[in-house]
């Protein structure tokens, strides 16, 4: 019994020992490194601000790590106050930013396509209504050869296939956009389901973040689905045209989201620009927004935290920044939402005292 | 009593203390959690198959994940009895204490340590493109494709146990039998079945009390369509999965709402391990 106990108290004496040598190092390791920023959020943004970050650690040593959580879970994030910053594509309504624990500013940093992405075998291309796609994403359609879907895709053969709709399992900002679009071209979508971030979907399965869905759509034959351009193209995944406020069918491409973005913008930079009456534009366009707190100065942030924080989201505004975007197939913003930006990153302060001059 | 017995026993009196603590305030925060839930809804909560998380239409029931849990947990039981229990006889009977069942078992029990996600990912990969190969599902996903993946990760609980119990039915007993001229077969459902009837009930139990608490597999798998499945082969969502795609983003009502499901899981987990103990109580 003795010879037990004596074993115990070794091997606890032991194990705390390790444990606490370990702590130590870890602290010191800390104290040595720069400054990092922690962030979380839009998926659908992801691969801009994944490689915006690290361009910007590769010029000043500025490290950003960027969780692809989903906006709904970067925003609550944000108000947890575990993060720097968030990214989301869907900006705070009144109630929402009311229920946050201090002011937050809103940065425009892009905007980008949802693209309906679909997976049919021999099918490149297909044109979509607002009544057909609607009637999708609600389940009235539910196979590849209906007669609505030939009617205005002459020429395309369509195989005798079920549809099977993907859509976001998590809360999301590509669903907000998505759900916006569906609920002013279609009254059956805005009475039965709505505006959000997640949604009580009539049909389909749900994955979680733009990769899940886009990793869905790509394995599954007869699937369609809204992701964000880059994951379409970047998983070589067909998408379809959209018919746009206008009447054109148009492709999610850089120039169709630009047209879409020209409109007046307020100056707090919320505004969604889906169903854009453009005639070259592209439907289900959106912003994308990093959110951060006006007053910097909580949770013991230092003021070198900050700065680092407001320093990188202005160089989000940059040519350089913007020049990623484009290179990822997201519209950059145009120079005067550029200036309304930078004029509400100038409100942001630390302890009452502007950060940037 | 002299002194090492003494801090021995101090040190078992606190460490079960401890447990009962953690228990207890796992109980406190789920229930007070969940109490936003149940106060708005009721016990239609429990009812509802309306899973809304719309901003201003916001309303919530988790009959969709009790149903989308009941149904694959049945389902991954049902498939694993027979292999299970084959197995078990394999190695406890019929090549009891030869290198061949020593092997089996081994392998049996490893499948208790590879890790959920490479289940998922096995069944996505594998299983899933082999459901919609066979014109099962259009898209593979779903309850049967959940339940499939369960099966496998609760065959080493199920069987495990009851290896153990069915080596320890008396070899006299069995003997006798023989004596009597009773076949391999009369032997093992007259003799070897109804003795240690009550072990291989209890891993059954067991294996299901693992399948309904089973997350990252059946998330990968079941297709997170939030509704109470049509059939076999539609797609669904289970209470443990649920949790896991929502909770990140939810506060106010809805991760009152996560929490009330959280709670509800953790009832039926108990639930179906007292039943077990009661059958238990009842065969032995």
């Amino acid at each position: 019994m003795k010879k037990i106990l004596i074993l115990l108290a070794v091997v606890t004496a032991f194990t705390a020992c390790k444990s606490g040598s370990k702590k130590k190092g870890t602290d010191e390791k800390s104290a040595k490194t720069e400054i990092s920023l922690s962030a979380a959020g839009s998926t659908f943004a992801g691969p801009f601000y994944k490689t915006a970050f690290k361009k910007y650690f590769d010029l000043t040593g500025v490290q950003t790590s960027y969780g692809l959580t989903g906006s709904g879970a970067g925003i609550r994030s944000l108000k947890d106050r575990v993060v720097d910053f968030c990214g989301s594509d869907a900006f705070l309504s009144d109630t929402e930013a009311a229920q946050m624990p201090a002011p937050v500013v809103h940065v425009a940093t892009c905007s980008g396509a949802v693209d309906i992405a679909f997976n049919v075998p021999g099918i490149d291309s297909i044109k979509l209504d607002q009544e057909v796609l609607a009637d999708i994403f609600l389940g009235k359609i539910t196979n590849w050869n209906d007669a609505k879907l030939k009617a205005i895709n002459p020429g395309v053969k369509f195989p005798d296939l079920a549809i099977s709709v993907v859509h976001r399992s998590d809360g999301s900002g590509t669903t907000f956009i998505f759900s916006d679009y569906m609920s002013k071209i279609s009254k059956e979508w805005k009475d039965q389901i709505g505006v959000g971030k997640s949604l009580n979907w009539p049909v389909g399965m749900g994955a979680k973040g733009n990769p899940g869905v886009a990793g869905i759509i790509s394995s599954t034959v007869g699937s369609i689905g809204y992701i964000g351009s880059d994951y379409a193209f970047a998983q070589k995944i067909s998408f379809a045209l959209l018919k746009n406020a206008a009447g054109n069918y148009i492709a999610p491409t850089i120039a169709a989201v630009s047209a879409a973005g020209k409109g007046d913008m307020p100056a707090d930079t919320r505004i969604m620009e889906t169903n854009s009456t453009a005639p070259d534009a592209y439907p289900i366009s959106g912003f994308t927004w990093i959110i951060l707190y006006k007053e910097q100065a909580y949770n013991g942030r230092s003021l070198e935290q900050a700065q680092a924080t407001v320093k990188l989201i202005d160089w989000m505004l940059d040519p350089a920044a913007q020049g990623i975007a484009k290179e990822l197939k997201y519209a950059p913003l145009p120079d005067k939402v550029v200036q309304i930006d930078k004029a509400i990153l100038r409100t942001v302060t630390y302890n009452g005292k502007p950060i940037l001059k | 009593m002299n002194n090492s017995d003494k801090i021995t026993k101090y040190f078992l009196f606190a460490g079960s203390f401890l447990i009962l603590i953690v228990a207890g305030g796992m109980v406190y925060s789920l229930v007070g959690g969940a109490i936003p839930a149940f106060h708005k809804f009721g016990w239609h909560f429990i009812t509802s198959t309306n899973w809304n998380p719309t901003e201003g239409r916001e309303s919530y029931g988790a009959m969709p994940f009790i149903a989308g849990t009941m149904i694959t947990s049945v389902l991954a039981l049902l498939i694993s009895i027979p292999m299970a229990f084959s197995t078990s006889l394999f190695v406890s009977e019929y090549f009891r204490k030869t290198p061949v069942a020593s092997v089996l078992s081994t392998l049996v029990d490893l499948l208790a340590g590879i890790p959920s996600i490479v289940y998922g990912l096995w069944g996505f990969y594998t299983l899933r493109p082999v459901i919609m190969h066979l014109g099962l599902s259009p898209q593979g996903f779903g309850v049967f494709t959940s339940g499939i993946i369960l099966a496998i990760m609760i065959i080493p609980y199920a069987t495990s146990l009851s290896n153990e119990i069915i080596v320890m039915v008396p070899n006299e007993l069995k003997e006798a039998a023989y004596s009597l001229g009773a076949t391999r077969m009369e032997v093992i459902f007259n003799v070897i079945v109804p003795n240690a009837r009550s072990g291989i009930v209890a891993s059954y139990i067991l294996a299901f009390g693992r399948a309904l608490g089973e997350t990252m597999a059946v998330t990968m798998l079941i297709g997170n369509a939030n509704k109470v499945p049509h059939s076999l082969f539609d797609t669904g969502n289970t209470m443990a999965s649920v949790i896991a795609n929502q909770f990140g983003e939810a506060d106010g009502l809805k991760l009152s709402s996560l929490i009330a499901i959280g709670l509800l899981l953790f009832v039926i987990t108990a639930l179906v391990n007292t039943a077990g103990k009661f059958i238990i109580k009842k065969l032995s």
